[in-house]
């Protein structure tokens, strides 16, 4: 059912089909195996057998869902032989010959456009909000429509375009920075997203603030209280533009969700969900921000042939009665999952800065202890 | 982004297969190497403890920071050695004899009470008191026949753990 199946992939390998398949094993919080059996007489060698943990430890330095979540897969080389080598040679030729400065001549001839008209109405159009306002957010999209176009983008939209109307909150899994740029290129979202450095940065305090797109500081704890007030009052706004959400605070892979921030569920708005999966036929693009920068990211889409992808607008969803909004983060991260064809794995994304809380590992402390309690007391 | 596994030879792959008694198979070294190479963010050719912990799973195994002692600083050979006992090639002799390496910190070849009590405490962390940890430990050890103040060897651990039936096994993702 996942895209990367209907899409017919030649070069997917059967591991990586199997990836796409959801696993319910997974989803279950591991440590489990330590967990003894409840019955028996405690023995010596029930105390000295740890074997289970070191087992569990051992399997994860072979092996571990975390990793792999951040894990580039570039597509499978298919200039094995004679015959197709010379082809992929007059492709590469071909890219970067004829595509690439095509592109770049593409996305000069955007930016000329879009500054020459953006700074005039941003300047002159000081007095008339509204009009400001819709031509601005006109022209982000049609800036992001000329990006998009810089790497041949191929996007399939699924399901209604979004509308503009307060209390509505839309959130989506997280790839890349283009991830944006495709959603921004249909409707003119306000996002929050962490603040970048160099030219990224640049645009994000010039032109997409005027969007409405809100920016925090991952590391800085007191933007967390700011963005969330900012948030709650964007969401109450009637004109504001709709808000977008990725709510795993960091690029995966694109094969694997990581936990929602809770944020996002606690606003007391519609849900809205929106699926991206890509097709990594010609490229992968699962943005390694840990290996590369954002313009060497640009530069390998811009020499690709092209990036395919696909986006469905889901149901929105609301807070159900009873439901926490945890629950209901991890209710809409099963729907997008189930759409984009991407495995949950029960990992917070900001793991990839900091260290685990020593919380999990007393809940394997918990269990042990109990156990041998329990067992002591048998006869 | 060149091949790793490309970068092993025929004669490195055999030269650690018979580092870690055959566990492995070649296919399985690549594997192998190829985690290595992705946890070995430094590209050192070691793994620091830092790098070990980066890895979540393995961070919050109540073991983490005891494995971490035998784990630091291990270049590749080192580390196919240290998984070497989790392979389904590995004897039982050899796999108990991992375990008790785990107790023995102090390398004596002699799992004192007090190693037992470490590791104890490492499994159970605050949710046993101290005094509660020392009656279970010298309860298990008298009705096994030890005393209370035992210290096993490596003979009394494979008597011990020989016949549990212990499943000790990871098996290497293989593409």
């Amino acid at each position: 059912m996942s895209s990367s199946s209907s899409s017919g992939q030649l070069h997917s390998s059967s591991s990586e089909l199997d990836l796409d398949r959801p696993n319910i094993e997974d989803y279950l919080p591991s440590g489990t195996s330590i967990q003894q059996e409840p019955h028996g007489k405690l023995r010596l060698r029930d105390l000295l057998d740890i074997s289970p943990i070191l087992t569990e430890a051992a399997g994860a330095i072979v092996d571990d869902s975390f990793t792999r979540c951040f894990k580039s897969n570039p597509p499978e080389p298919w200039n094995w032989n004679v015959y197709l080598f010379p082809l992929w040679c007059l492709g590469v030729v071909i890219r970067y010959l004829v595509l690439f400065p095509l592109r770049v001549l593409v996305l000069t001839i955007g930016w000329i456009i879009f500054l020459s008209s953006f700074i005039p109405v941003h300047v002159l159009l000081k007095g008339h909000d509204k009009l400001r306002r819709k031509l601005e957010r006109s022209l982000v999209e049609l800036i992001c429509s000329f990006f998009v176009a810089s790497w041949t983008g191929v996007v399939k939209y699924h399901g209604p375009r979004p509308s503009m109307r307060p209390k509505q909150v839309f959130v989506s899994n997280h790839t890349s920075m283009i991830d944006f740029i495709i959603l921004e290129q249909m409707t003119a979202f306000a996002v929050i997203m962490q603040k970048h450095d160099g030219w990224v940065g640049l645009l994000q305090s010039t032109i997409l603030e005027s969007v409405g797109c809100i920016w925090f500081n991952r590391s800085e704890s007191k933007d967390r209280e700011i963005v969330a007030k900012k948030l709650r009052d964007h969401v109450q706004g009637t004109d504001n533009n709709p808000l977008l959400i990725f709510p795993e605070g960091t690029c995966v892979n694109n094969h694997y969700t990581v936990m929602f921030k809770k944020g996002a569920f606690e606003l007391g708005c519609s849900i809205c969900p929106v699926a991206i999966k890509y097709n990594k036929i010609f490229v992968d693009a699962f943005w390694n921000s840990r290996k590369q920068s954002f313009t060497m990211h640009l530069l390998q889409l811009m020499t690709s042939w092209a990036v395919v992808c696909d986006v469905w607008y889901l149901e929105p969803q609301n807070l159900k009665p009873g439901e926490t909004p945890i629950e209901f983060a991890e209710r809409v991260r099963a729907i997008i999952s189930a759409r984009a064809g991407l495995k949950m794995v029960p990992w917070d994304g900001y793991l990839k800065h900091s260290r685990p809380s020593p919380k999990h590992r007393e809940r394997k402390q918990q269990s042990f202890a109990e156990s041998v309690l329990r067992r002591l007391e048998e006869k | 982004m060149g091949n790793t596994s490309s970068m092993l030879t025929q004669y490195d792959i055999e030269e650690v297969q018979e580092h870690c008694n055959n566990t492995f198979s070649q296919q399985e070294i690549v594997s192998l190497y190829q985690r290595f190479c992705q946890l070995d963010r430094s590209g050192g050719g070691f793994i620091s403890a830092d790098e070990f912990l980066s890895v979540p799973e393995f961070a919050v195994n109540p073991l983490s920071q005891r494995l971490l002692r035998m784990l630091d600083g291990l270049n590749f050979k080192e580390f196919v050695a240290f998984l070497s006992a989790f392979s389904s090639r590995a004897s039982l002799q050899q796999k108990v004899e991992f375990i008790f390496k785990v107790y023995d910190t102090d390398c004596n070849g002699k799992v004192t009470v007090s190693d037992m009590l470490n590791i104890l405490r490492d499994l159970t962390g605050q949710f046993i008191s101290e005094q509660q940890r020392e009656q279970v430990l010298s309860h298990v050890l008298e009705e096994s026949g030890f005393t209370k103040d035992a210290s096993l060897t490596i003979s009394d651990f494979m008597k011990i753990l020989g016949n549990s039936g212990m499943k000790m096994e990871v098996e290497v993702p293989v593409d």
